[in-house]
């Protein structure tokens, strides 16, 4: 069970890094999510796995499991939920004002080729993403 | 007294939920709520610090649960300070965004200020490494509804890669605090400053490991090489008092460096095995050079206002590396100089931005704008002050860490670095200053010469600038800032007894530590069988045992299980 988690865990992340460097919006936000999802996992291991023990420590409870990496993973959840909720609209924004969706330079210079195109179209985009 | 710790946080809180709830379509209130909530944060904040001033540390158990398993908020002089900084930092910075006008040009402008200053705060009073990450990342969600505040293409764009950057950073943040967790079974820092001491150094891979990743995150957050990238081009096309607002954000992570490493991770500790000395200081010092090599580079003034930030990070970062109560004392005092210098930088910045119309920040020559003679005044002295030339603090900040690094071996490498740093700093800004402050008026005088009438066209172009003279709000802002940079020097022996205080007690961690472990939390009592697993919390602690006996069976249980597993 160590090693199916452990191989998940670093699946999810490899996979997020690979699509992080990618620099377009959508495969870098589904590379952000991947990775969250795998440092949820992480968190949640990180009291060690334990099967079919209750989360608390009574008295009549010789075995449990660590609660505290399950509030933690929930804190994560949330958190990263928000997260990748807003820099969903703010990348749409950001699409829709400049009609490219690269996240790094190289995106600007095609900007700056289409520039002269479709100029109407631009401003009307923009137009959209402030209202 | 005791409460009063939680009012920085709650205050801006609650604030910013009246302002969208209660005050969404009334520019006037938004603004009055807004000022007066910084207003009684900085009394508060001057509250905190004369009552830390002593070198008592103050604890506040939230909902009273005792500390390792509750979440405390603890304001020793550290804190404090850095509180006592971002308040002072946010309300000159505020009547900025009033004045000239920048939070109507978007959305619930001061809502996103209030949650940012909440999450500033709360990340310097927390004492509980998990929830400093849930403040980092209230901080960071305000930060990027602020950073594109008023919106278009390019800001846009930067604000995408300004948070991709800092999801990857949270992420990062996480693993480190996940590991952290498995390896000490406790999250609060007090606690986990007591366990790394008592940990096997035979089998402390796993501590290592966390050490170093919390160390990477907390240099994303201060812009350390190779990590800064982020930081350029979103602080150059932030808005202005956003820009200036940033200034502390990466103090943040200069704060979570000094804390980390003094309280949990001491330099002392064989785990560490001089890592600050190998790692830490040669890219701090690289990072110094890099932020002003790149100030020399810029051709646009906000992008160069962005470099002398990371440069002045490395500055900081150097001082801190060392480790020693000097090097920490003389960075916190850099630390509140150049916090306040970025501020004041970035607020003229966007004064030249508005007055030289299309030609806005870039570094070329221009017929001159309307009121130039001050506002060429404050960039001056604001400048003198980020290049660090004396008389301003940014020269005693600059001698004392030279000073605290006399006992280093890298010392030689600390001086080449940092003196010749601001040569490169100092010819930058004065090639910028003089092209946009005076080469304008060499070109008012040939145009004199060749031009049929010069002066209509000067005066023309005075007429279509609507603000004519200088604003008194904004003006206002930008003298706060500068008379506290001014301040700062004439004070800096006072201060600097403050700072060396506050680094002698981080390098003495000890009645830190007591007070958040030792405080007791509320009673526990034993609930009967009928309410149920919604009270897992209280049954996880209680038993016939008292508290105490009970904590120490419940860590111990956690200790082994965390320890002797794998």
């Amino acid at each position: 069970m160590e090693f199916l988690i452990a191989t998940t865990i670093g699946v999810l992340t490899a996979a997020g890094i690979y699509m992080v460097l990618r620099l377009r919006t959508f495969p870098v936000i589904i590379g952000t999510s991947l990775l969250t999802y795998a440092v949820n996992l992480f968190l949640f291991a990180s009291g060690r796995l334990v099967i079919n023990q209750p989360p608390i420590l009574r008295d009549d409870v010789t075995s449990y499991t660590d609660p505290l990496p399950q509030a933690l993973v929930l804190t994560a959840i949330v958190i990263s939920f928000g997260m990748t909720a807003v820099v969903v609209m703010i990348a749409l924004a950001s699409y829709l004002s400049a009609n490219d969706d690269h996240v790094d330079e190289a995106g600007k210079l095609a900007e700056e080729r289409h520039a002269g195109e479709d100029p109407d179209r631009q401003q009307g985009d923009e137009k959209e993403s402030r209202a | 007294m005791m409460h009063w710790i939680i009012a920085p946080v709650l205050l801006p809180a609650m604030m910013a939920a009246i302002i969208v709830l209660a005050a969404r379509f009334h520019e006037t209130l938004q603004r009055i709520f807004s000022v007066a909530s910084l207003v009684a944060v900085l009394a508060i904040s001057i509250g905190l610090y004369m009552q830390a001033s002593d070198g008592t540390v103050t604890l506040y158990q939230l909902g009273d649960w005792q500390a390792p398993f509750g979440i405390v908020l603890v304001a020793d002089r550290l804190a404090t300070t850095m509180v006592l900084l971002t308040a002072v930092l946010a309300l000159p910075v505020l009547i900025y965004a009033i004045g000239s006008g920048w939070d109507r040009r978007g959305q619930h402008f001061h809502a996103l200020f209030q949650f940012q200053v909440m999450g500033i705060m709360g990340a310097f009073l927390t004492g509980d490494a998990f929830n400093l990450f849930v403040f980092f990342e209230v901080l960071l969600i305000a930060s990027y509804g602020l950073m594109v505040h008023s919106g278009g293409a390019t800001r846009t764009r930067a604000g995408v890669q300004y948070m991709l950057y800092n999801l990857l950073g949270s992420t990062l943040f996480l693993f480190a605090l996940g590991t952290l967790y498995a390896q000490a079974g406790t999250l609060n820092m007090a606690d986990l400053a007591q366990r790394v001491a008592a940990a096997d150094i035979e089998n402390s891979a796993g501590l290592r490991v966390a050490a170093v990743l919390l160390l990477l995150v907390f240099a994303i957050k201060a812009a350390l090489l190779p990590l800064h990238f982020w930081l350029p081009s979103s602080y150059a096309e932030a808005p202005a008092p956003v820009a200036a607002l940033f200034a502390i954000m990466t103090k943040v992570g200069a704060y979570g460096i000094i804390r980390v490493y003094t309280l949990i991770f001491p330099p002392s500790s064989p785990l560490m095995q001089g890592a600050h000395e190998e790692w830490l200081l040669p890219l701090a010092l690289i990072t110094l050079a890099i932020g002003m090599i790149g100030v020399l580079g810029s051709r646009e003034i906000g992008r160069l206002v962005a470099f002398s930030v990371v440069g002045s990070m490395g500055m900081l970062l150097a001082s801190v590396a060392q480790f020693t109560p000097a090097g920490i004392a003389s960075a916190l005092y850099y630390a509140l100089h150049s916090t306040l210098t970025t501020a004041a930088l970035f607020l003229i910045v966007d004064v030249i931005r508005e007055r030289r119309g299309s030609v806005a920040g870039t570094v070329e020559e221009t017929l001159p704008m309307a009121g130039g003679a001050l506002v060429a005044g404050l960039f001056f002295i604001a400048c003198i002050a980020m290049a660090g030339l004396p008389p301003l603090s940014g020269f005693i900040g600059k001698l004392l860490i030279l000073e605290a690094s006399q006992q280093s071996a890298m010392m030689g490498w600390v001086w080449a670095v940092v003196l010749g740093s601001s040569l490169v700093a100092v010819v930058g800004f004065s090639r910028a200053g003089s092209t946009i402050f005076w080469k304008p008026h060499q070109l008012a005088v040939e145009n004199c010469g060749s031009a049929e009438d010069p002066e209509d066209e000067q005066g023309a172009r005075e007429l279509h600038d609507p603000t004519g003279g200088n604003q008194p709000l904004p003006m206002l802002a930008i003298g706060l800032l500068v008379a506290l940079l001014i301040a700062l020097t004439v004070f800096a022996g006072p201060v600097m007894r403050q700072l060396d205080a506050t680094a002698a007690q981080l390098f003495a961690p000890q009645p830190y530590v007591s007070t958040v472990l030792e405080t007791p939390g509320k009673e526990i009592v034993k609930h009967g069988d009928d309410h149920g697993d919604d009270h897992g919390k209280v049954e996880a602690d209680d038993g016939d045992l008292p508290a105490d006996e009970a904590h120490d069976a419940g860590t111990e249980a956690i200790t082994d299980d965390a320890l002797g597993g794998h």
